[in-house]
C-alpha cells in the first residue's frame, strides 16, 4: 500500500526511478501513458516477446539507437525519429516494414507531458508507416545519466521478391536520384539546440519512406540501390558508394534539391549541406534507361515531388565523388570527419 | 593572394579555383583565425579546460586543434566542460546562469569576431558578472599583411581582401598598403561571381601596372567601415603586440583589454600563462599561412596529417588551407596526394 500511494503521487509530474523498477509504478506508467496509444494485437497480450506470423521468404532485420538533442525539434521528436529511422532502414533494403521493438531509456525527471507527446509521435509515425510496435521495454536511469530519453529499436520487414538492392549492381552509366530537398533535418535540429543563436523556419523532413519506396519499386523500373542519407548526409552515402563500387560518381550542384532557407542556413553556419543529415529522403541508383521512369514514380508520391536526377556513375581513376559546382568548376566530395561544427566567421 | 580563409574555402568549394587552371596562381594568406593562433595559446586553453571549475566556451573550429598534450576535444572526452557556441553572448548568458562555474570564452579571430567579443564584455560588465573571462588572441589584418609584404619572401601581384573583415574596417583601411607597396588591393565577397569580379579587377590592375583599392563588395563594405563595431573595439581593446603562429610577434597586430576591463582577462584573473610558440615536428602550417608553400609541399599533408588525425591547425580549421585542399581539392590534386 505504501508503494502504491508513493506511485500515485510520483506519477503526477515527472519520471522517477520507481517507474523503471518493474513494479506497480512501472505497470501504471505503461498502462496510463504508453499502451493505450500503441495498442495492437501483438503488443496487447503483454507477453515477454511478441509472436509474429510471417509469410515464407526472406525477413529483413535492423536495429537503431536514437540520442537526438533536443528531444523535440521543429517537425518532429525523438519518437518520430525512432519509428521513421527504423522503418526507413528496412524500406531502402527493399523490405516492407512490418513490426518494431521499442526500448525507452528515460532519465529521472523527464516531465510526463513530454513522455506523452513522444509516445503520441511514436503512435502517429507507426500508423503512417503501417507498422506495429510489437514489443518493448522501459528503463529509468538516474538524473544526469540519460539525456532526457534515449530510444533503441529493432525492426523487421518482409523482403520484396521483385527488387534486388545491392551496391555491386551499380555500373558506369547509371544515374543517381535524390527524392527531395536535402539537409533539412540536421539544420532544423541544430536550430533548436541551445547555445546556437540561430532561428529559422526550417523543419525536419523526418518521415517514413515505405510508401514512396513501394511506389518506386512497383513503377520505377529496376532499382539497383537505395539508401537514406541520414548522418553524414548525401556526401556520406555517395562517398560510401564510390568506395564500395570503385566507381566515380559525378553530381551536379545546380540540380541538387535544396530550399533557399536550408542553403543560406548552411552557409551561415559554415556547414556543407551535402554533409547534413536527412530523415525522409532516399538516394536511388537506377540504369539510365530507367531514370525517367523512376523519377516519375517518385514524383507521383507526396514525399517525392521534388525528386531529381543529380548525377551519374563513371568508370574513372581514382574513384571519387566529384561535384560540378554552380560556377561550373569541380571539387571532390568526401564524407565529413564527424560532427560538423559551426565555423568562426 | 587571398588573405582570408573563407576566400580560400569558397574558391575551392565553388570550383572557381579549378576553373582558373594554371592561368592564375592563388596563394592562401594568413587569414584563417585558428591557423594563426599560437600553439602556446592552444596549450593555455587546454590548461584552463582541464580545471574542474572552468567551462570553456569556444567557436567550433578550435575544438580539434591539437595542443602539445592533446586537444579540447580529447579533454572534453575525459570530462572537461567544453561548449561550442556561435556567439560570445551565449557564453555571457551561460555565465550568468551558472555562477558556480568560471566561464572562459576563447576570443580568437580578426576584426570580424573581435567586436562581438567586445560587446559580450560590455554586457558582462553591465550584468556585473564575476565569473566570465576571455582568453584573448584577437588579431588585426592590416598589420599582418604589412609584415608579410615587408618580409618580401612571397611574390604577390595583388591582394584579394577579406569581405567580412572589411565590413568592419572599411575599404579605406587598405590605402596604406597600396601607398607603401604599390600593391593592388581588391575587396570581394564570397559568392563565386563576386570573387571572379574581384580577381578580374586584380588582374586588370596588375597587367596595367596600377595599384589601387577597389571594392567589388560594395553591398556590404563601405569606405569607412562599420563605425559601431569600430567604436566597440576601441572602447574595450587597445592595439598590442601579438604572437602569430610560426611568424612570431608583430607589433600592434593584436588586441588587449583596456585596463578598465582587466578583470575579464582570463590570463591575470585565472593565472594562466601563454607559453612560447612552437610547431609540431614536421608541420609546415607556419609556411602555409604565409603563402610560402602550398599544402602539398608538406610531407605530412594527406599522409600523417589528415582531417581525422590532424597535426597542424591548417588541417583542422574549416577555413584552414590544408583542410580546404584536402576536402575540396580537384581529382588531380587528390590523385597526386594519394588516397585518403
Amino acid at each position: 500500500m505504501t508503494v502504491n500511494s508513493h506511485a500515485n503521487s510520483s506519477t503526477d509530474e515527472q519520471i522517477v526511478m520507481a517507474h523503471g523498477g518493474g513494479g506497480e509504478s512501472t505497470r501504471r506508467l505503461l498502462a496510463e501513458h504508453v499502451f493505450p496509444k500503441l495498442r495492437n494485437e501483438l503488443l496487447d497480450p503483454l507477453t515477454d516477446s511478441a509472436v509474429l506470423n510471417v509469410p515464407p521468404g526472406r525477413i529483413c532485420l535492423t536495429t537503431d539507437a536514437f540520442v537526438v538533442q533536443p528531444l523535440e525539434f521543429p517537425g518532429g521528436d525523438i519518437g518520430t525519429l525512432a519509428v521513421c529511422g527504423t522503418v526507413n532502414d528496412l524500406a531502402v533494403m527493399g523490405a516492407t516494414p512490418k513490426a518494431l521493438s521499442l526500448a525507452l531509456i528515460i532519465e529521472q525527471g523527464l516531465p510526463l507531458t513530454t513522455l506523452d507527446r513522444i509516445v503520441d509521435s511514436i503512435a502517429a509515425a507507426a500508423r503512417q508507416a503501417g507498422v506495429v510496435i510489437a514489443t518493448g521495454d522501459t528503463k529509468v536511469v538516474e538524473h544526469g545519466r540519460g539525456d532526457g530519453m534515449t530510444i533503441t529499436t529493432a525492426g523487421i520487414g518482409i523482403m520484396r521478391d521483385d527488387v534486388q538492392i545491392a551496391a555491386d549492381r551499380i555500373q558506369p552509366g547509371d544515374v543517381v536520384i535524390v527524392t527531395g530537398r536535402i539537409a533539412e533535418h540536421g539544420l532544423a535540429v541544430m536550430s533548436a539546440r541551445e547555445h546556437l543563436a540561430f532561428d529559422s523556419e526550417l523543419t525536419s523532413d523526418v518521415a517514413p519512406l515505405g510508401g514512396l519506396i513501394e511506389r518506386l519499386c512497383s513503377d520505377g523500373g529496376d532499382i539497383k540501390f537505395m539508401r537514406d542519407p541520414t548522418r553524414s548526409g548525401l556526401a556520406g552515402v555517395l562517398a560510401d558508394l564510390a568506395e564500395t563500387t570503385g566507381l566515380t560518381i559525378e553530381i551536379d550542384e545546380d540540380v541538387i534539391p535544396i530550399s533557399p532557407t536550408a542553403w543560406h542556413a548552411a552557409e551561415l553556419l559554415g556547414i556543407d549541406p551535402l554533409t547534413v543529415a536527412n530523415e525522409g529522403k532516399c538516394v536511388v541508383v537506377v540504369s539510365a534507361e530507367d531514370a525517367e521512369r523512376a523519377l516519375a514514380a517518385c514524383r507521383r508520391h507526396p514525399l517525392g515531388k521534388r525528386a531529381a536526377i543529380i548525377g551519374r556513375v563513371f568508370h574513372r581513376d581514382p574513384a571519387l565523388v566529384e561535384l560540378i559546382t554552380r560556377a561550373g568548376g569541380r571539387r571532390i566530395i568526401q564524407r565529413p570527419y564527424g560532427e560538423e561544427l559551426p565555423r568562426i566567421c | 593572394m587571398e588573405i582570408c580563409g573563407t576566400h580560400t574555402v569558397s574558391l575551392l568549394r565553388s570550383g572557381v579555383k579549378s576553373l582558373l587552371g594554371d592561368v592564375l596562381r592563388l596563394i592562401s594568406g594568413p587569414g584563417c583565425p585558428v591557423c594563426v593562433t599560437s600553439q602556446g595559446y592552444i596549450d593555455a586553453a587546454c590548461e584552463l579546460a582541464a580545471r574542474q571549475e572552468v567551462t570553456i566556451c569556444t567557436y567550433g573550429d578550435m575544438v580539434r586543434v591539437p595542443g602539445s598534450h592533446g586537444s579540447l576535444e580529447q579533454l572534453k572526452a575525459r570530462g572537461a566542460d567544453v561548449m561550442v557556441i556561435y556567439c560570445p553572448r551565449d557564453a555571457v548568458h551561460y555565465a550568468a546562469a551558472r555562477s558556480d562555474r568560471k566561464v572562459v570564452f576563447l576570443a580568437i579571430g580578426f576584426e570580424t569576431t573581435a567586436p562581438a567579443t567586445a560587446a559580450a564584455i560590455i554586457e558582462a560588465e553591465r550584468m556585473g558578472l564575476e565569473n566570465f573571462h576571455v582568453l584573448t588572441a584577437h588579431k588585426l589584418v592590416i598589420p599582418a599583411v604589412s609584415a608579410l609584404l615587408s618580409g618580401g619572401d612571397v611574390a604577390i601581384d595583388g591582394l584579394l581582401c577579406p569581405g567580412h573583415v572589411s565590413t568592419v574596417i572599411g575599404a579605406d583601411a587598405y590605402r596604406p598598403v597600396v601607398d607603401k607597396w604599390k600593391m593592388p588591393c581588391v575587396i570581394a565577397g564570397f559568392e563565386p561571381l563576386n570573387m571572379l569580379v574581384g580577381i578580374a579587377e586584380l588582374v586588370e590592375q596588375a597587367v596595367t601596372g596600377r595599384a589601387d583599392v577597389a571594392n567589388v563588395y560594395g553591398v556590404a563594405v563601405s569606405p569607412a567601415g562599420n563605425r559601431v563595431a569600430q567604436g566597440l573595439l576601441s572602447r574595450v581593446f587597445a592595439p598590442a603586440p601579438a604572437v602569430w603562429r610560426a611568424i612570431g610577434t608583430i607589433d600592434d597586430s593584436g588586441l588587449e583589454l583596456r585596463p578598465q576591463y582587466a578583470r575579464f582577462d582570463a590570463r591575470a584573473e585565472l593565472d594562466v600563462q601563454i607559453g612560447p610558440d612552437h610547431e609540431p615536428p614536421g608541420c609546415m602550417c607556419g609556411q602555409v599561412i604565409q603563402g610560402k608553400v602550398a599544402p602539398s609541399a608538406c610531407s605530412l599533408f594527406a599522409t600523417a596529417c589528415t582531417p581525422v588525425k590532424p597535426v597542424g591547425p591548417c588541417m583542422v580549421s574549416s577555413e584552414g588551407t590544408c583542410a580546404a585542399w584536402y576536402k575540396y581539392g580537384s581529382s588531380i590534386t587528390k590523385a597526386q596526394v594519394g588516397p585518403q
